[in-house]
């Protein structure tokens, strides 16, 4: 091995040194980077729309005219919408984990569920809306209506609240259990009494992560029959539906400036609703994560 | 507990023998009822994949199969059809290659920084805000793409259509990019701190220490990183609807309007068409296309993980 001399070493050094120092420098420029986006996006969002966002657009019909356009029905739709794939997923997603934790064990039948799940995590959500095409909509002839809807959504967000459930009462301790169980206890009312009450924070935190998924989803509602012009209130889960990013999707698509303007209030409108939904989410998840006594 | 208070067991036997019934019964059928909701998962799975083989079976009875996937004209919407997919898929595979080439670097990047530069605080901060981008609905990137990104691109270039497919890729890229910086930066994080110190101590400086140790260790967790994000993207749907146009093309050009397999499902959705025609079954053949893709390459993330996982004690 050839020997090298100190000038060497200090040249090399340096020069490692400043390659060091590049490589800092672009990784720090990507994250810059990715937040400038961020940003502009915003900023853009706000430039666009702001000037219509005011209490006419939240009340008002979709109208031929730009500047008369609103999202009353949109937004009533997507609030409709929200309830019924959050009340689906909620129930099957709970009452899945509430198995596949206290009751499957290492049962076969909770290794195939949890690949599934894994599986239909991946699943591009257009794909969910045929399945409510065919299914809902068709087969068990609920027409293209705010139930179909719903119910289409609720499957879409399933795996996300099954995850987040899952993870809840896999924290409870299972010293909780064994108490109770000691005491006579059987398992529901164990599960009921002292199991889901602890995990119930976690269990709201994935809710209303699913719920804001929920609410931003397009394509599915396409495909299942969402309206662009609805102007009338829904009035049964029988009705026809808009839903917000519908509505955002429709005024984007038009060559009108005044549309696109509404377009960008409509979506200031779903950012500040999905950043409310998200600080719920935040501050619920510090206020209970104090580890439970047990 | 309460109501056995003041009634006296008659035997000990017959005792046990009503109480277990009583208490058995009740957890039986919520036991039942539990499982129920547990299979709603399988039942979901069963019937997205039977819907789609039922329907698409309908169109490969007319349509030959060889048609299909060789076939690079897509018309079925048009008095002479045609049925070569490859025209979809094209648009999605240019869509989809544009977006990574946007996500990679950027996303790798930034989880270097993150895992290896950052201070504890910064990352607490940054982590959480690049996250937001995969949170905005994709309607919103749709938006920003068709009125912000395609203007500044024709204002360099005037010959860059006002649909296209390079400024759905950068938006989409944006989009994607989180879910390379989140995930390979948790692979990087896994890595053990003896690996990097003992790096340290043979006298590396902070870039071979990230490039030569701490790459290679995560090098799984990255690799399933690329393929779900892949895998996102091609499944990816409004920003390509509104960005890119509904023009099937055979190309890899990203400045003329193309279309992916998604933006023809909504294309087709969008319109009245009857249901049982062949034009309504077309989107389902390309729904099973769509699915079989992201079906593989997540099954293959998934193998990634766990096939080349470095285990560290």
């Amino acid at each position: 091995m050839a020997a090298i001399g100190p000038t060497e070493f200090t040249q090399g050094m340096a020069r490692r040194k400043w390659r060091g120092r590049a490589f800092h420098g672009l990784c720090l420029l990507a994250v810059v980077m990715a937040l400038g986006m961020l940003a502009v996006l915003l900023i853009y969002l706000v430039l666009q729309g702001w000037a219509r966002v005011n209490w006419e657009f939240l009340t008002s019909f979709p109208s031929r005219h730009p500047e008369q356009a609103g999202i009353h029905s949109a937004l009533l739709g997507s609030i409709y919408l929200v309830i019924i794939a959050g009340f689906v997923a909620f129930v099957l997603g709970v009452g899945a984990a509430i198995y596949l934790e206290e009751y499957a064990g290492r049962h076969w039948i909770n290794r195939v569920i949890q690949v599934n799940i894994s599986n239909l995590a991946g699943v591009p959500s257009i794909v969910y809306g045929l399945l409510g095409l065919e299914i809902f909509v068709r087969s068990l002839g609920l027409g293209k209506s705010l139930l179909a809807g719903g119910f289409t959504l609720g499957l879409l967000v399933l795996p996300i609240i099954i995850i987040a459930a899952e993870e809840a009462i896999k924290a409870v301790p299972s010293s909780v259990r064994e108490g109770a169980y000691g005491l006579g206890a059987t398992r529901w009312q164990t599960i009921w009494h002292l199991v889901l009450p602890q995990a119930f924070p976690g269990i709201l935190t994935g809710m209303i992560l699913a719920s804001s998924r929920a609410i931003g989803e397009t394509a599915p509602l396409i495909v299942v029959g969402a309206l662009a012009f609805v102007p009338f209130t829904p009035d049964s889960p029988f009705s026809r539906f808009s839903a917000l990013p519908i509505q955002i999707f429709n005024w984007t698509a038009r060559p009108q400036a005044g549309f696109h303007e509404a377009a960008a209030a409509g979506i200031i409108v779903l950012l500040v609703v999905l950043l409310a939904m998200n600080a719920a989410a935040v501050i619920l998840r510090n206020k209970f994560q104090s580890p439970p006594e047990g | 507990m309460v109501e056995l208070a003041g009634r006296p067991p008659a035997s000990s036997e017959g005792y046990r023998r009503s109480h277990d019934w009583r208490r058995r019964l009740p957890e039986r059928i919520i036991g039942f009822s539990l499982l129920l909701c547990a299979s709603a998962s399988i039942l979901t799975t069963v019937g997205i994949v039977s819907v789609l083989i039922f329907e698409a079976a309908h169109f490969f009875g007319q349509v030959s199969i060889f048609e299909y996937l060789g076939g690079t004209r897509w018309t079925p919407l048009f008095a002479s059809k045609q049925f070569g997919v490859l025209a979809l898929l094209a648009g999605t595979i240019l869509t989809a290659g544009g977006s990574m080439v946007v996500a990679l670097p950027l996303g790798v990047l930034s989880a270097i920084y993150l895992s290896e530069y950052a201070h504890d605080g910064v990352r607490r901060v940054c982590k959480p805000i690049l996250e937001v981008l995969a949170g905005i609905p994709t309607v919103v990137y749709g938006y920003f793409a068709l009125l912000f990104v395609t203007p500044l691109i024709r204002g360099i270039s005037e010959n860059v259509a006002v649909f296209n497919g390079i400024s759905a890729s950068i938006v989409m890229g944006i989009m994607i990019l989180p879910m390379v910086s989140s995930l390979s930066e948790d692979a990087m994080r896994a890595v053990p701190r003896s690996l990097r110190e003992g790096a340290y101590a043979l006298g590396s400086t902070k870039l071979e220490v990230s490039t030569r140790v701490v790459i290679p260790a995560a090098l799984s967790g990255i690799v399933a990183s690329f393929i779900l994000a892949a895998s996102r993207a091609i499944g990816e749907t409004m920003i390509v609807t509104i960005a890119a146009g509904q023009n099937p093309t055979f190309t890899l050009n990203p400045f003329i309007p193309i279309e992916t397999m998604t933006a023809y499902i909504v294309q087709v959705s969008q319109g009245d068409t009857p249901t049982g025609t062949l034009e309504y079954q077309t989107i389902f053949a390309v729904a099973l296309s769509l699915f079989v893709i992201t079906l593989g390459m997540n099954s293959l993330s998934q193998f990634f993980v766990r096939r080349f996982r470095e285990v560290y004690q």
